[in-house]
């Protein structure tokens, strides 16, 4: 639209003057506390929406399947292959010592407290949450939640709360399998690599394991369910400039989740040390 | 121009409109888009919001159906201040409002017909009674046979139709379209005008429409369907009294400020350059 030669005169008699650096600090720093509100609220949101009606069972068991029964491939697979990995790279050391039965012992340890739920929560993370920000970002530039709005219908509840929900219960699933194949994978390894029977490896992994362990693991992997899905919402729900948002928002979506479960673990290991020592 | 004459039209009727706007203002990071903006839309009525992009035609539109909530001022619809609702509240009544997205806004998952009998779904009407509804939809959009195809197997006029259809099947007083002929060839956009000349003077719908083809408003103030002979035809409905008579008028946004408000005529005969500019 152009300016009228009034204000066409206006504008050069005062040109606007570029921000200083506060104003650029304070504008970053207001925008981060408005993201981290934002995604509070809709975090907390996803949950007390479950509480009241409507819900969407139809929409949680789809999401379900997508992501548990879509994720378990890359999952199994992986799994094993780590649990492989660590006998190899333990064995050795524990054959230095003459300790070659300890090693179901170390893998079982790390699977179950450790490597199951963190290492199921990047490849869920990578796979899923990207999914979840690009498909709810693709339907925010394309006014699909608009409409979904339009319609009489809460996006919070249609679209942010079953997807929550079904990683909540899948994840852990996940992870248990996770774990058993990863045992499997050690087992294999154990036997091949070290001669050591499937038979002492497996007594060995399982009569080491306490309750508090499966605790651990099982605290991390719901802990994780909720990083991953609540912050792949966010993403997707908060796209902005179209398709190359989408794009970015589904880059976001797998770095913040990724990041937030490695440093979520940090806290729930010392956590879960510190009540282990107390109780 | 003929401006502040028309504005008592509005004063006037104000007072039981379907649609009223009181001096609306709505910034982005940007500045203002809109700068107190006030106009209403009696029962019936078809207000066509023009101008060029930018000029916060769409955002006029998100505003009335409560999609949107402005910076200042009131937007009452249906007798209810949307401003002052919650957002559980406005869920409930964008119910009675229907939306045309500008590209349809389809549910990219779901088949035509899923897509049109989702709002009765949602409010949890059983099956049985939803099918004869969307297949009543569908025929008045004439994509009967269009039912179990996904919206990416449609072409862009379809597409529209159907989410006329998605606004219609739940019989809403008030129906808001946002530019429903953009990037249409001038036969399918016809096509889609006729459509809401049919809601218009088949369901006497409330009419909003946001766009920058002077053609399409043209068409709903000189047209009307006669559901007799099932036939569009120029002028007024014979049958319809000089009160009752449905009307077509105009209003012209230029930054964010009505510029012209009027009906058919006053517009053509206006000589102000810039409303000369979409006449031509």
């Amino acid at each position: 639209m152009p300016n009228t030669p009034l204000k066409a005169m206006e504008q050069q008699a005062n040109p606007p003057q570029p921000p200083s650096v506060v104003e650029i600090l304070s504008d970053a720093a207001k925008e981060t506390v408005l993201k981290v509100q934002g995604y509070s609220l809709m975090a907390v949101q996803s949950l007390t929406n479950l509480l009241t009606r409507p819900r969407y069972g139809q929409d949680t068991l789809s999401q379900m399947d997508d992501i548990g029964v879509g994720s378990m491939p890359i999952v199994l697979l992986s799994g094993f292959f780590i649990g492989a990995v660590m006998v190899l790279q333990t064995g050795s050391q524990f054959q230095r010592f003459g300790q070659v039965s300890l090693t179901g012992d170390i893998v079982s340890l790390a699977l179950v407290r450790e490597l199951g739920p963190t290492i199921t929560g990047l490849l869920v993370a990578g796979r899923c949450a990207s999914g979840i920000a690009s498909e709810l970002g693709a339907m925010l530039v394309t006014e699909q939640v608009d409409a979904m709005r339009a319609l009489g219908t809460d996006p919070s509840r249609k679209l942010v709360s079953p997807r929550v929900l079904a990683t909540l219960i899948m994840l852990p699933l996940l992870t248990t399998f996770s774990c058993f194949i990863g045992l499997v994978g050690g087992m294999v390894a154990s036997v091949f690599s070290l001669r050591l029977s499937a038979t002492t490896f497996w007594q060995r992994a399982i009569a080491i394991l306490q309750f508090s362990d499966l605790m651990q693991g099982f605290t991390k992997s719901v802990v994780f369910a909720f990083i991953l899905s609540t912050v792949g919402c966010y993403q997707g729900l908060n796209v902005r400039g179209g398709t190359q948002g989408v794009g970015r928002a589904t880059t976001q979506a797998v770095v913040v989740s990724s990041v937030l479960i490695i440093v979520a673990d940090t806290f729930l290991t010392k956590l879960a040390l510190f009540l282990a020592d107390k109780l | 121009m003929g401006l502040a004459a028309n504005r008592s039209i509005r004063a006037v009727r104000s007072e039981e409109a379907a649609i009223v706007f009181s001096d609306v203002w709505l910034s982005f990071a940007g500045g203002p888009i809109l700068r107190g903006l006030s106009f209403s839309v009696q029962p019936g009525e078809t207000l066509v919001l023009l101008g060029e992009t930018g000029t916060g035609k769409t955002l006029a539109l998100k505003l009335a159906a409560g999609l949107l909530s402005p910076d200042s001022g009131r937007v009452r619809a249906l007798g209810q201040d949307v401003t002052s609702k919650s957002e559980r509240e406005l869920l409930e009544f964008r119910r009675q409002v229907g939306f045309v997205f500008q590209e349809g806004a389809l549910f990219d998952s779901l088949t035509v017909g899923e897509n049109v009998a989702y709002r009765l779904q949602e409010d949890g009407v059983p099956a049985e009674q939803i099918e004869p509804r969307v297949q009543e939809v569908l025929r008045f959009v004439e994509l009967q046979h269009t039912v179990d195809q996904l919206p990416s197997e449609l072409s862009g006029g379809m597409r529209r139709r159907v989410s006329i259809a998605r606004a219609l099947i739940a019989h809403p007083p008030i129906v808001l379209y946002d530019s429903p002929t953009a990037g249409l060839d001038p036969i399918t956009s016809q096509t889609i005008i006729t459509l809401i000349l049919r809601l218009r003077d088949v369901y006497g719908v409330t009419s909003l429409l946001a766009t920058h083809r002077l053609q399409d408003g043209f068409g709903l103030a000189n047209f009307h369907f006669d559901p007799q002979t099932r036939t569009v035809r120029r002028g007024a409905p014979a049958e319809k009294s000089k009160e009752n008579e449905i009307t077509t008028r105009f209003l012209v946004l230029r930054e964010g400020q009505i510029y012209f408000e009027g009906n058919p005529e006053e517009l053509l005969d206006s000589q102000d350059p810039y409303l000369r500019r979409f006449l031509i």
